[in-house]
């Protein structure tokens, strides 16, 4: 495992869920710093948070887990103007849609003042966002709105797909000195993994090949790193050896490691969460237009959600969401495409 | 005569000297800005000096304050660094936002003046967010947010109101009532007129009093203040004011129809550096050559904030990404 800064001692590795680990990384920031506090809608209620936040209220205190009334731009607002006088706020959406009402003092205040501001200020805030994909909630609880944060200057976005880098890049999150934005999927929250048991960090803006292979480069992150995972199952059985990255952080975007693998393998799918103009894959397909053009053996590929808001009917539901098949197909029409062969 | 209550004639010879050099600064400015040198739009706070004086003459360098496009007097009467004021206005280097911020984003962290933002009520729950963190030093320093009654029709105000409120925050919400949000007056945007009272409904203590008055200012805002300091909670401090300037830039906005010259010429009448000058010599404790002399010194102090904004230099071309992210250490 490489990309930790302090290294944890290999013995205290144990199998625990997504979920888990934010919770014991809450548990250690929160016992760390006293400057760090926990403010957000729903924040001391499962409810809304499943079991990230269980025993942080009996810990540290109604003081330092302020569950709040639906104000989101108000507490977004508040919680800068906390991280701007010395706290170390961790500001939580559990339901990303909701952010929209926060947009002014997300990308007007918080992503732009440090810079405004004439680097005079930190604004060690960390903005975590809970993405809550499927179940027929319909288009305004399960939107995945990274791309549009993407686009503001000065805010850092980590999209962790697996309970190591949820605990490592929460841990780096806060104790970041600028707003970190560090958005998770609840689709992940079950899956496990080993985690080391005491405190450590991952690098923002590092992305981790995840698999080595020759013949295509996949890139994606989050919970699409799941499905990809299963793609590769099955397409090394067809006998296609696919190079597979993991983002980790979308901004800054680490297309050092792309470029790098394209140089090995010269085709490339995006495989992206969210919807498809101006999204994460498009931003990852022009970087490589940028600086790998000439690597290229065939067309860039992105596979998306498609450009509507979520529906709800389990049909209609099934077809919005690509997963793992959708993935197959796709390396399996860069790889046979001869016609864009060069 | 004697002093006010809570008053003697050091602090508002001090109320006095923060109003004047506000004002004088504000005219500078403006003539800079009509002579075309400064190209920054400007938002000038003449008229309103009493509102900024008489509350920061109750704040150290610890209380915070958050402001809004119009936050020459606060930054001043804060006790900001003129010579960084003028050179941020100028877009040059030695501005207290190293030329990135303008004259709507400025900010001096060591007299604590924590920022000010032009979005319309932006600023204030950053004011409620800075309360917060006071509230978990031991309610020992409050935090300010001045702003418009522009700022009270939009929603985050209320958000922020409540919040400050619910957790007893130690508080001051300072709204400066000057009857416009830009061209438009109060009564076609509010269905209430009386932001204190709108506002009393959250269980948060307001008061209005007379924005051109800083006695009364100072004497209200010392009991809201004390009250933040007991754990008592925020206040709402509504000011009734006028600007005597356009809304932005050195002109009167006569001529775009929403005032009348009577109007600015009757709030003019009541100025507010007037008011304590006077109250000062009926105390016989200031003389026409000491205001005059104090004019005169302020005046030549405000002459060297031009110079030397003018001979700074502007931001290297090669460090415009310099304060995007911070360095974490």
């Amino acid at each position: 495992m490489t990309g930790y800064t302090r290294k944890p001692c290999e013995e205290n590795m144990r199998k625990i869920s997504y979920a888990q680990a934010i919770n014991e990384a809450f548990h250690q920031v929160m016992a760390n710093d006293d400057r760090v506090f926990q403010i957000g809608v729903g924040i001391n209620t499962p409810w809304y948070v499943g079991n990230t936040m269980k025993g942080l209220l009996d810990s540290f205190g109604e003081t330092r887990m302020i569950d709040t009334p639906v104000s989101e731009n108000g507490i977004t607002g508040i919680s800068v103007g906390s991280a701007l006088t010395g706290m170390r706020p961790i500001l939580t959406f559990p339901r990303m849609d909701f952010m929209y009402y926060a947009m002014d003092q997300i990308c007007n205040h918080a992503a732009i003042l440090n810079y405004t501001f004439g680097g005079n200020v930190s604004i060690p805030l960390t903005i975590r966002a809970i993405i809550n994909r499927g179940g027929e909630q319909a288009a305004q609880h399960s939107q995945a709105l990274q791309a549009l944060f993407m686009h503001v200057p000065g805010l850092k976005i980590v999209m962790p797909s697996n309970a190591f880098d949820a605990k490592g890049l929460l841990i780096e999150a806060v104790e970041d000195d600028n707003p970190v934005l560090y958005i998770e999927d609840r689709w992940l929250y079950d899956e496990e993994m080993e985690v080391p048991e005491e405190d450590y960090r991952v690098p923002i803006g590092q992305a981790k090949l995840v698999r080595e292979g020759t013949d295509i480069t996949i890139v994606s992150y989050s919970y699409m790193m799941v499905e990809c995972q299963k793609a590769i199952v099955e397409l090394t059985k067809q006998g296609i050896n696919p190079e597979l990255i993991d983002l980790r952080s979308i901004k800054p975007m680490d297309i050092t490691t792309i470029i790098h693998s394209l140089k090995k393998t010269g085709r490339l799918l995006i495989v992206d969460g969210g919807w498809k103009t101006g999204g994460v894959a498009a931003e990852i397909a022009a970087l490589v237009a940028d600086e790998g053009f000439a690597l290229l053996k065939t067309p860039v590929k992105r596979l998306t959600l498609p450009d509507l808001p979520a529906p709800s009917s389990k049909t209609l539901e099934k077809i919005y969401y690509p997963t793992h098949v959708e993935i197959i197909k796709g390396c399996q029409d860069i790889i046979h495409d001869k016609q864009n062969v060069h | 005569m004697t002093a006010p209550k809570h008053m003697d004639s050091a602090l508002l010879t001090d109320i006095l000297r923060r109003m004047l050099t506000i004002r004088i600064f504000e005219e500078k400015t403006a003539e800079l800005a009509e002579s075309k040198e400064i190209k920054c739009p400007v938002h000038l706070y003449v008229g309103q000096e009493g509102i900024a004086a008489g509350v920061c003459a109750h704040l150290d360098s610890n209380d915070f304050v958050f402001s809004t496009h119009r936050s020459h007097g606060h930054y001043i009467a804060k006790g900001g660094d003129l010579n960084a004021l003028m050179a941020e206005i100028f877009g040059k280097e030695t501005g207290c936002s190293r030329g990135h911020g303008g004259s709507m984003h400025v900010l001096d962290t060591r007299v604590g003046f924590m920022g000010s933002s032009p979005i319309v009520a932006g600023s204030i729950p950053l004011g409620v967010g800075g309360a917060l963190t006071n509230k978990f030093l031991g309610d020992k320093n409050v935090s300010v947010a001045f702003f418009g009654d522009g700022a009270t029709d939009e929603g985050v105000f209320y958000e922020s109101v409540n919040f400050a409120t619910l957790y007893k925050l130690p508080m001051l919400f300072v709204c400066e009532n000057n009857l416009f949000s830009t061209h438009m007056p109060d009564f076609k945007r509010q269905s209430n007129t009386e932001v204190y009272q709108r506002i009393a409904n959250f269980n948060i203590n307001t008061k209005r009093v007379d924005g051109n008055n800083p006695v009364e200012i100072y004497q209200e805002a010392k009991t809201m203040i004390d009250r933040a300091k007991e754990g008592k909670g925020p206040s709402l401090l509504e000011c009734m004011t006028y600007r005597w300037l356009a809304h932005v830039g050195p002109d009167h906005d006569l001529d775009i129809g929403y005032r009348l010259k009577k109007d600015v010429d009757h709030w003019k009448s009541r100025c507010p550096i007037k008011h304590v000058r006077d109250l000062l010599f009926r105390m016989n404790e200031l003389s026409e050559d000491q205001f005059v002399r104090m004019q005169r010194d302020i005046v030549a102090k405000v002459e060297k904030t031009v110079a030397f904004a003018r001979t700074s230099p502007y931001p290297k071309e090669t460090d415009i990404y310099d304060g995007l992210y911070k360095e974490t250490v």
